[in-house]
């Protein structure tokens, strides 16, 4: 099998900073003594408890229900007693109804849980089967795995691609699942393949993960098409990925399936053998917990719900030093500010950055440099929008194509005057959006 | 876990290692093998002539940036620039005040009262020398393009009697010198040596400052050009201000197109606006005024040009 070479244009190399956890094996963490497991984990509605407080729940037992069809099923992933259904912070700073379970540390397991064989099961089966074990996308973004994979009618697909780009500096998550458990992530876009009728299937991984390629590669037979992508940020940016192996654009304010691709997360595609097997519904995942400030960085696979700080503690703990937690990567994570908030499906990685490297710098005048415009994976002028997002015209908004700003932040990662131009940009977004709703009312 | 404070900020977590203070150290350190020719060629004088520039250019923009109650930004280095460039592109017969009143122009007019770093119109330095040139055109020209006491050569004597070196060197002067920038070959301090600012060059492109597009565009058109025009193309490359006005002053972020079509428009524009003053203006060089000219044009070419985005949908389709 030939493994092809593939990149897009624009990007950056920003430092990877790989090394803290790269060459570490995926370790189970035990549950711990609490679990707060949020309603909403996903894109779209947030799921509807259905249990009470008092409740003796099991292991993989439906806890909370789809709100609809972009939601997700939650489950328990403990056993134990419910204490709370409650109002908590999230990681993205807003409010979350949690369902809080004291664990009986039995992990006794609930009754529904049954092996499947997917070779036996027909399209629906298999997408009522990715509903209820509740797989969302694990690559960050949430999107709920069913909806996905039920394209619109007038979609053509001929691309079902398997992204193991892992792009974002510092995170090796997916890289130790891809070097570990290959067949998984190859068994996962096998399923995803029967449900949208391919033949072929396609699996991207950035060839800083040379470890990983050739393990997938052993676990590939001729159906899959392994691409060797090359080492830039955001490589695993969907569009960008969809870009790099098809050479095809997504269209501006479009879904991958606009032109025949759907991309899924190689932490998705292990989920979806995950439920397609063993009968597991997603109640674990894996986290990188990395940087200069914790005391030993990890590869952790973690319960749904555990707090952050029970996380941080079982690698050793913070530094002294230890200034900044991100939730997810350097590039697109959220920082963090209460160590209580849950890891959740979506939580990829743990950044812990010393006061060095979480230093601020001033930002001074804009020189014109235009190095925004060249790192920009979607073309962008980032300038100029930023520019005139602080003059509130929201016409050159329009103009400049603000909305189509995926946030990757490789234009402020590369700004020599240190703009804020991420944080501008979804302003500017806010701004068009706004005067858009205007117009329609 | 003990309570502690957590810095909390909006994505991107990392920053890349280059500044506006490490482009603008970048940009002096490209420029010191020109310097050290212009000083082997010049000595003291020349010395002396650069750091007033560079003096006269931070202590302006200091005391400017004092008056006008805002950040003082010298550390960025970008009044260090501008006071060399312009100390560069004048000739050593030129006194140290008239230097001196140059560069409080490019700083306190062109740069601070426009709005400070990233918001003039026009290159300071350039346009602090053609303020110069218009204010004190024998101190700017001519015979001040000699050290004194060395009007001896055949060479030099013709310098005194034409405009500029230019001029000078299209008679007999071996084509390896004018290329180092040794021997009989006269001009600014800074322009002498076209070896040395390709050296300058070279580096620019290395650390990632500058791209090749404008100063190869610029120097490409000035070779066809020349070429069309029956002119003598290694001479027209090396002599004058071209070498050190494509690399150096063309280049400037602020005032050159953000698009590399604009780029390339912009500096096929500098070719031809050149070529045209030297071969049939009434001034023998004009790599000034094009880079100016340009500059003023900049603007409309970021206007029209826009980098094509990503999944750009057709409006008809």
């Amino acid at each position: 099998m030939d493994i092809k070479h593939a990149t897009f244009k624009g990007g950056i190399h920003p430092s990877y900073n790989k090394h803290y956890t790269e060459k570490l094996p995926i370790e189970d963490m035990p549950a711990p003594k609490v679990v707060v497991i949020p309603m909403s984990q996903h894109i779209g509605a947030p799921a509807k408890p259905v249990v009470e407080v008092g409740q003796q729940v099991k292991m993989g037992q439906l806890i909370g229900e789809a709100g609809g069809f972009i939601s997700a099923n939650i489950h328990a992933s403990v056993s134990g007693t419910v204490t709370a259904i409650e109002t908590r912070t999230s990681f993205n700073g807003g409010k979350v109804t949690c369902v809080v379970i004291e664990n009986d540390f039995t992990d006794t397991l609930d009754e529904s849980i049954q092996p499947k064989d997917w070779t036996t099961m027909d399209k629906d089966a298999i997408l009522q089967a990715i509903a209820d074990a509740g797989i969302v996308g694990l690559g960050g973004a949430t999107f709920p795995t069913r909806a996905k994979l039920i394209p619109s009618a007038d979609a053509v697909i001929d691309h079902m691609i398997i992204n193991g780009a892992e792009c974002e500096p510092y995170l090796t998550s997916d890289h130790a699942l891809m070097r570990e458990t290959p067949e998984k992530v190859v068994g996962g876009l096998k399923i995803m393949m029967k449900v949208l009728g391919q033949s072929k299937g396609y699996i991207g991984i950035e060839d800083n993960k040379n470890d990983a390629i050739e393990a997938v590669k052993n676990a590939s037979d001729d159906s899959i098409e392994i691409y060797s992508l090359h080492t830039k940020y955001p490589q695993g940016g969907e569009k960008q990925l969809v870009n790099a192996i098809t050479g095809r654009e997504v269209p501006s304010g479009g879904l991958p399936a606009a032109v025949g691709c759907i991309v899924a997360n190689s932490g998705t595609a292990a989920a979806v053998y995950e439920a397609l097997t063993t009968g597991m519904p997603l109640i674990s995942r894996i986290v990188t917990v990395t940087g200069s400030g914790i005391k030993t960085p990890k590869v952790l696979r973690f319960r749904i719900g555990t707090p952050t700080k029970d996380i941080l503690e079982y690698c050793g703990g913070l530094t002294d030093d230890c200034a900044k937690v991100v939730s997810g990567g350097p590039m697109m994570g959220f920082a963090q500010y209460d160590m209580e908030v849950p890891a959740t499906k979506g939580t990829s990685g743990l950044l812990c950055m010393n006061k060095a490297d979480a230093a601020i710098e001033e930002p001074s005048n804009c020189i014109r440099c235009a190095k925004c415009t060249v790192a920009c994976p979607m073309h962008l002028m980032p300038l100029y929008i930023a520019g005139y997002a602080e003059k509130g015209n929201v016409e050159q908004l329009e103009n400049y194509s603000a909305l189509d700003c995926i946030e990757c932040g490789s234009c402020a990662y590369v700004c020599p005057a240190r703009r804020p131009l991420v944080s501008t940009i979804r302003y500017a977004k806010r701004l068009v959006q706004a005067e858009r709703r205007k117009k329609q009312s | 876990m003990a309570e502690r404070q957590f810095t909390v900020s909006s994505s991107p977590h990392i920053r890349g290692n280059q500044t506006t203070q490490v482009i603008m150290r970048d940009v002096i350190i490209a420029l010191l093998p020109a310097c050290v020719m212009g000083i082997l060629q010049y000595g003291i004088k020349a010395i002396l002539l650069l750091a007033v520039g560079v003096a006269t250019a931070v202590a302006s923009e200091y005391l400017a940036q004092k008056v006008m109650k805002r950040p003082i930004t010298i550390t960025d280095l970008s009044a260090a620039v501008t006071g060399l460039l312009l100390a560069m592109n004048v000739p050593v017969g030129c006194p140290w005040w008239v230097l001196a009143i140059g560069c409080v122009f490019a700083i306190v007019i062109v740069k601070q009262l426009f709005g400070g770093l990233g918001c003039n119109f026009i290159n300071p330095a350039l346009a602090a020398r053609l303020f110069l040139v218009a204010s004190y055109p024998t101190r700017m020209t001519g015979s001040a393009f000699i050290p004194a006491g060395e009007v001896t050569s055949a060479a030099t004597a013709a310098t005194l009697t034409s405009a500029t070196p230019l001029v000078v060197g299209a008679e007999g002067t071996p084509l390896l010198d004018l290329f180092l920038g040794i021997g009989d070959i006269h001009g600014c301090i800074g322009e002498i040596s076209s070896a040395a600012l390709l050296i300058g060059f070279a580096y620019l492109l290395w650390r990632k400052v500058i791209t090749y597009r404008i100063p190869v565009v610029y120097m490409g058109t000035v070779a066809v050009f020349s070429l069309l025009a029956g002119q003598n193309v290694p001479f027209q490359l090396c002599a004058g201000g071209l070498m050190l006005g494509s690399i150096f002053m063309a280049t400037d972020y602020v005032t050159s197109p953000s698009t590399p079509l604009g780029e390339i428009i912009y500096a096929v524009g500098c070719g031809l606006m050149t070529c045209i003053i030297r071969f049939y203006g009434g001034y023998p060089e004009g790599v000034s005024y094009s880079i100016c000219f340009m500059n003023l044009v900049t603007p409309l070419l970021d206007k029209y040009i826009k980098a094509k985005k990503y999944g750009e949908v057709k409006k008809n389709a």
